[in-house]
């Protein structure tokens, strides 16, 4: 009998589809695999089964039991755990109070501190119960949010996008923990859109597409292209990347140090880098190693002494925002909804945002509404935003479309430099792929482009070289080309402290 | 958001005091210090006991600006109920009552309305000080039933400490019990982790599972309660006769403090007893004739608030306050 | 189940319609109130919302309207930019009465010189006076973080008591045979702010008008405006616009300060007529109520303000003709302010009903 029996699940959203029909099964201490591009449905299906969403038709049956959790609470109960990608923690409270937090009957904290000590030793996730979560790394942050699941010795341990946080190293570590819970019998349900991690962890995997599923198979005996043509439903297309000698230096960062904007942020530690025209410089890290307080001192938001930020040989650190589009360097920024633009203003309004001064926007203060309604007209029709019109706000707009028109918007204002954070995160297939192209193509018009990213693939498809940024730190640049998995583990700063797992045999 | 009585009224030291412009001369041997401390514990009360709810509130992650209209409204509704029934303590029952159900509506438009939290914390206020006016209209020139000190056997007879501490009465001792028994419930219960949670992150705290809304409402029920029982101190015990606006900004230095305390307890019987302290000491000035025009002595009490805020300003404040929490299905 | 959906966007019809509503169930809950307090609830409501306009003496109440109206919308137009950027300014009332000071304090020094150019001077001075003191909430929260809803609050319990000092002693009237209360400004043809006192016309009115309509074109015209809206929607995105957020607190906050301070020199050189003790009677915090019945529009401010002031005169007849409590006006206007709070959820939430067990 398996563990976990999804039937015809169905759930709607206002114009959206989340889930359409979905049914499979998870047997006893499988490694099972949710495969699907991102606005598959995968998030809806497994909030489903832990209690967070109610689905409109379809059932759910736990041990041959009927399964109906009203809440997480009741979820957990029956024994299914879940590690969200985005953590459920509390920066101001300790590694034990989270725990607690996690947990429906929790005894005192110095018992839970106890237990948490005990569990992450038998996994190899090293914890220390009294520290504070907000000075944690993404990857310890990680730990805590499993050691919470473990607790509570689950049957059914689901992990949502769990590797976007890890180096290589600390990934091959969190596989041989999970192996080691498949063995003593506990499920795994494992969600991603990163083949080649599937096919060395899982057994069977499903494959959702636009909220239905569209097959299911063997990973270990599928290859990686036939599983992503499963997911995107078409073949798909590798960026172009013409072959161009790199121009002039047009941006030179020299030791670049600030210190952390807050509490929880972090200190860039000594910065050096050039970019050249032309030329991509992909930089690679884990959330959280300074990739937003970079940006920052890129794009003005945070200054520092004139002469550690150089656009071509004019010293610009301490330049607010708006000097520096003036001069050619514009800026992407993780966030689309809320920083990068403001949801609840029109596009038009928000191509005003950074376009004011170097498409002529406004003249003496006053503004040219008639001129940011063509900028942003012209953005939407070049980039291909899928949205009404531009005088919807930027809140109605898909992740993709809306990552589409941010970027579509520095890239049209023809700047000499532009940095761009996390380009494709949480964005489609084909959305991420025109974006990839557009970057490649503003290089090879003579730009220079920082790209940020999280996502390996992506930095080594499009970038001429690489560097990491690993706790402040940015290491020594290396021609991308020919770099090997584990030497961009190093550069990311290895495992830091974790062990394999213990497994007793 | 006028005063309509003045200080003097409420801090009982309104006898026998002429042309304050008058010439008289300054008598500082006539301020007794053991009154002055004594009298000091009493000022801090009422904000004590405003402040010690409006911490839970915002260690909840809600901000409650209609401090002044709770405490109102706790004035006049303990008033009426006092005078009604002849006892302070079911007036005191009345009045956190009252400022339960103010705050209730408070909790409603911002957490069911999704209001915003300023703008409906200055409308309670303003609202609470209309419906207080109203409902004390005939009860003014009233005196409450009489509030006894206690006087705590043994520990009272202490010298100089005794009077000080141990012969106030019994609402004073509330005020204390309730800020320790705050300190224990958000510092060593499973719910007061669950409430710090909900005012740190709380989408987190929602993700896990954690009724938000209904521990906000617990948490702002709770805050008006005490602010009531604060203002209900005033016009039961320490003037005590109700009159319009008699809490005259109270409820406004209540929220200075908790900034002022870190949203931290002990911390906040500090900033309580300093606050109470500095008006104590400037209206028993006034009266001793010191050659200060009378109506800047009145301006210190406001003038140390804002230094206080100025020098307290460093103190993290718990994650999600303020910030409207809408769960999305 | 009752659930809340955001919108894709704020509904503009909404928007128009939530203060008309709030108005309507305001008017309704109100006449409960008042048929409690044993008033006829129908003939309250038309003595308050409708006599003032439309009665027999209505010739008498409308000036009254000019008069009350005038300063409500000046302190609520500069009160809206700030609040827009979620800068709190709550202290108006200690602005306004500064700015009396310091304009009459102008006057009362030059008397009894008669030079055109003096009620100038006094208005230059009432709006610096105001804004100088809105400058110290400020200076605070951009240097110190304090929060400038506390502060500016504080310093009106330290403008009123400055207030009494001044009126019993150094603005004294000298000829006034020992009565607290300055020279009276209004009667001082130099110094007064009345245009035409019988139709309650004076250069605070005249003030009003033209800070709606500057309002108007930089909120809908100018950088300055849209940077405003930008920072009170999403700070982060404002810093990436290259919004300056301290400039951005001062200059709100100066708006707001000197806007209300001129309003307390309109007021005290012409309605009110002297610097004395309680000259002030709450217009700094009732223009709070004002500014977001308006929903921050200076359209909307105007109109709200001359609701506001409606409901100050009519409630000023119920109580002589019909012996409403005064505090049952102050109980409406926090009423209204309520009901307005409340209706404004429609305006970016739908209601849905049925889904969702979960809470």
């Amino acid at each position: 009998m398996s563990l976990l029996s999804l039937q015809g699940l169905t759930k709607t959203y206002p114009g959206v589809t989340a889930n359409d029909d979905v049914s499979f099964e998870i047997a006893h201490g499988e490694i099972h695999a949710l495969l699907g591009e991102n606005g598959a449905g995968k998030s809806t299906l497994v909030k489903t089964i832990y209690g967070l969403v109610k689905p409109d038709a379809g059932a759910m049956m736990l041990d041959g039991v009927i399964f109906a959790p009203p809440e997480p609470r009741a979820a957990r109960a029956s024994g299914v755990a879940m590690v969200f990608q985005h953590f459920s923690l509390f920066d101001a409270l300790t590694v034990a109070e989270n725990i607690a937090l996690g947990m429906e009957k929790p005894p005192a904290i110095s018992d839970v501190a106890t237990k948490v000590r005990a569990v992450s030793d038998q996994y190899g996730l090293p914890l220390d119960p009294s520290r504070v979560v907000g000075d944690l790394s993404a990857g310890e942050r990680q730990r805590v949010e499993i050691v919470r699941c473990l607790l509570q010795d689950p049957k059914l341990l689901i992990m949502d996008e769990p590797t976007s946080v890890l180096t290589p190293q600390e990934v091959s570590i969190l596989f041989e923990t999970l192996r080691k819970l498949a063995s003593e019998g506990t499920a795994i349900l494992y969600i991603s859109h990163k083949l080649e991690e599937i096919r060395a962890l899982c057994d069977r995997a499903t494959v959702l597409r636009m909220g239905a599923v569209v097959g299911a198979c063997d990973p270990q005996q599928t290859s990686a292209r036939d599983m992503a043509e499963l997911m995107v439903g078409s073949v798909l297309q590798v960026p172009e990347k013409p072959d161009k000698p790199a121009g002039p230096v047009a941006l030179t960062i020299d030791d670049l140090t600030a210190a952390a904007p807050h509490q929880f942020g972090t200190a860039l530690r000594g910065i050096n880098l050039t970019v050249r025209r032309g030329e991509v410089l992909g930089i690679g890290g884990v959330a959280g190693n300074g990739q937003d307080e970079l940006v920052a001192s890129l794009s003005g938001e945070m200054t520092v002494s004139r002469n550690m930020i150089r656009l071509g040989a004019d010293g610009i650190g301490d330049l607010a925002p708006n000097a520096r589009r003036a001069r050619g360097l514009c800026t992407a920024p993780e966030e689309r909804n809320g920083h990068a633009a403001a949801p609840d203003m029109t596009l038009i309004e928000n191509a005003l945002l950074t376009g004011n001064v170097r498409k002529g926007l406004s003249q003496r203060g006053f503004l040219k509404w008639d001129r940011a309604r063509d900028f942003a007209a012209e953005v939407i029709a070049r980039f291909d935003v899928r949205t009404p019109g531009a005088s919807n706000t930027a809140r109605s707009l898909s992740g993709g479309n809306l990552q589409k028109f941010v970027i579509g918007r520095e890239i049209m204002q023809d700047p000499d430099v532009l940095v761009v954070n996390q380009p494709t995160w949480g964005v489609d297939a084909s959305a991420a792929a025109a974006i990839r192209q557009a970057i490649l193509d503003l290089a090879s018009n003579g730009a220079a482009v920082i790209v940020i990213s999280q996502d390996l693939d992506e930095l080594m498809e499009i970038s001429d070289r690489f560097a990491a940024l690993n706790e402040g730190r940015l290491s020594e640049p290396r021609q991308a080309q020919g770099l090997t998995i584990e030497e961009i583990g190093l550069m990311l700063g290895g495992s830091h402290d974790m062990e394999v797992a213990h497994v007793d045999a | 958001m006028h005063e309509t009585c003045n200080d003097w009224q409420i801090y009982g030291l309104d006898a026998g005091m002429d042309d304050p412009r008058g010439d008289r001369v300054m008598d500082l041997s006539s301020i007794n210090p053991i009154l002055l401390l004594a009298s000091l514990m009493v000022a801090a009360t009422p904000i004590l006991l405003a402040a010690i709810g409006e911490l839970v509130v915002e260690r909840a992650g809600v901000l409650n600006l209609g401090v002044e209209g709770m405490m109102i409204t706790g004035a006049v509704c303990g008033f009426v109920v006092a005078v009604g029934t002849g006892s302070p303590w079911l007036g005191f029952g009345g009045a956190a009552v009252g400022g339960a159900i103010l705050a209730l509506l408070f909790g409603v438009l911002t957490q069911y309305l999704l209001s915003n939290q300023v703008a409906t914390g200055l409308a309670l206020t303003l609202f609470g000080l209309g419906l207080s006016a109203l409902i004390g209209q005939g009860y003014i020139g009233i005196k409450a039933p009489s509030f006894p000190d206690w006087h705590i056997p043994l520990l009272g007879d202490i010298p100089v400490i005794g009077p000080i501490i141990f012969q106030h009465d019994p609402m004073v001792y509330v005020g204390l019990m309730i800020v320790g028994a705050t300190w224990w419930f958000l510092n060593k219960t499973q719910s007061g982790l669950v409430l710090r949670a909900v005012g740190e992150n709380h989408d987190a705290a929602h993700a896990l599972g954690y009724k938000v809304i209904r521990i906000r409402l617990m948490a702002i029920m709770f805050g008006g309660a005490c602010a009531g029982l604060g203002g209900a101190y005033l016009s039961l015990v320490r003037v005590p006769q109700w009159t319009e606006g008699m809490t005259a900004g109270a409820g406004w230095i209540a929220l200075a403090i908790v900034v002022f305390a870190g949203w931290k307890p002990w911390r906040l019987l500090l900033g309580a007893y300093l606050f109470g302290g500095v008006t104590v000491l400037q209206l028993n000035l006034q009266a001793a004739g010191l050659a200060i025009p009378v109506e800047y002595l009145s301006m210190s009490p406001y003038l140390a608030t804002i230094v206080v805020l100025v020098i307290m300003s460093a103190g993290r404040a718990p994650g999600s306050l303020g910030r409207i929490f809408h769960a999305s299905r | 189940m009752i659930t809340l959906e955001k919108r894709a966007g704020p509904s503009r019809a909404w928007a128009l319609a939530t203060p008309v509503l709030a108005v309507v169930l305001t008017m309704i809950v109100g006449g409960v109130l008042f048929a409690a307090l044993g008033k006829n609830p129908l003939e309250t409501i038309r003595t308050i919302f409708f006599d003032p306009l439309f009665s027999e003496f209505a010739f008498y109440y409308r000036p009254q309207l000019l008069i009350k109206g005038a300063p409500l919308v000046l302190i609520a137009i500069g009160l809206s930019f700030g609040f827009r950027a979620g800068v709190w300014n709550i202290g108006a009332e200690g602005q306004y009465i500064i700015g009396a000071i310091c304009g009459a304090g102008v006057g009362l020094a030059l008397y009894p010189m008669e030079l055109r150019l003096i009620f100038p001077l006094m208005v230059i001075a009432g709006a610096l006076g105001g804004w100088a003191w809105a400058m110290i909430p400020g200076v605070l929260r951009v240097k110190f973080g304090t929060n400038e809803i506390l502060v500016s609050l504080m310093l009106v319990y330290v403008a009123e008591q400055l207030l009494a000092s001044m009126a019993l002693g150094a603005m004294r009237n000298p000829e006034g045979m020992g009565f607290p209360g300055s020279r009276n400004l209004a009667q001082y043809p130099s110094a007064t702010s009345w245009i035409n006192e019988s139709v309650g016309m004076h250069w605070g009115v005249v003030t009003a008008f033209i800070a709606v309509i500057f309002a108007y074109v930089i909120l809908a015209r100018h950088m300055f405006g849209f940077q405003v809206r930008l920072t009170g929607q999403s700070p982060r995105a404002a810093g990436f616009a290259g919004v300056n957020p301290s400039r951005m607190i001062l200059i709100c906050l100066g708006i707001s300060g000197a806007l209300a301070g001129m309003a307390g020199l309109f007021e005290v050189a012409g309605p009110a007529g002297q610097i004395s003790i309680d000259f002030n009677v709450g217009y700094g915090f009732t223009a709070i109520i004002v500014a977001f019945l308006g929903r921050l529009h200076p359209v909307g401010i105007l109109l709200a303000g001359g609701l506001m002031a409606l409901t100050y005169i009519g409630g000023e007849i119920a109580q002589s003709n019909l012996g409403l409590p005064g505090a049952a006006i102050q109980l409406l206007q926090g009423m209204l302010l309520f009901f307005l709070l409340a209706v404004d959820v429609l305006t970016n939430y739908r209601i849905r009903f049925g889904q969702g067990a979960h809470a």
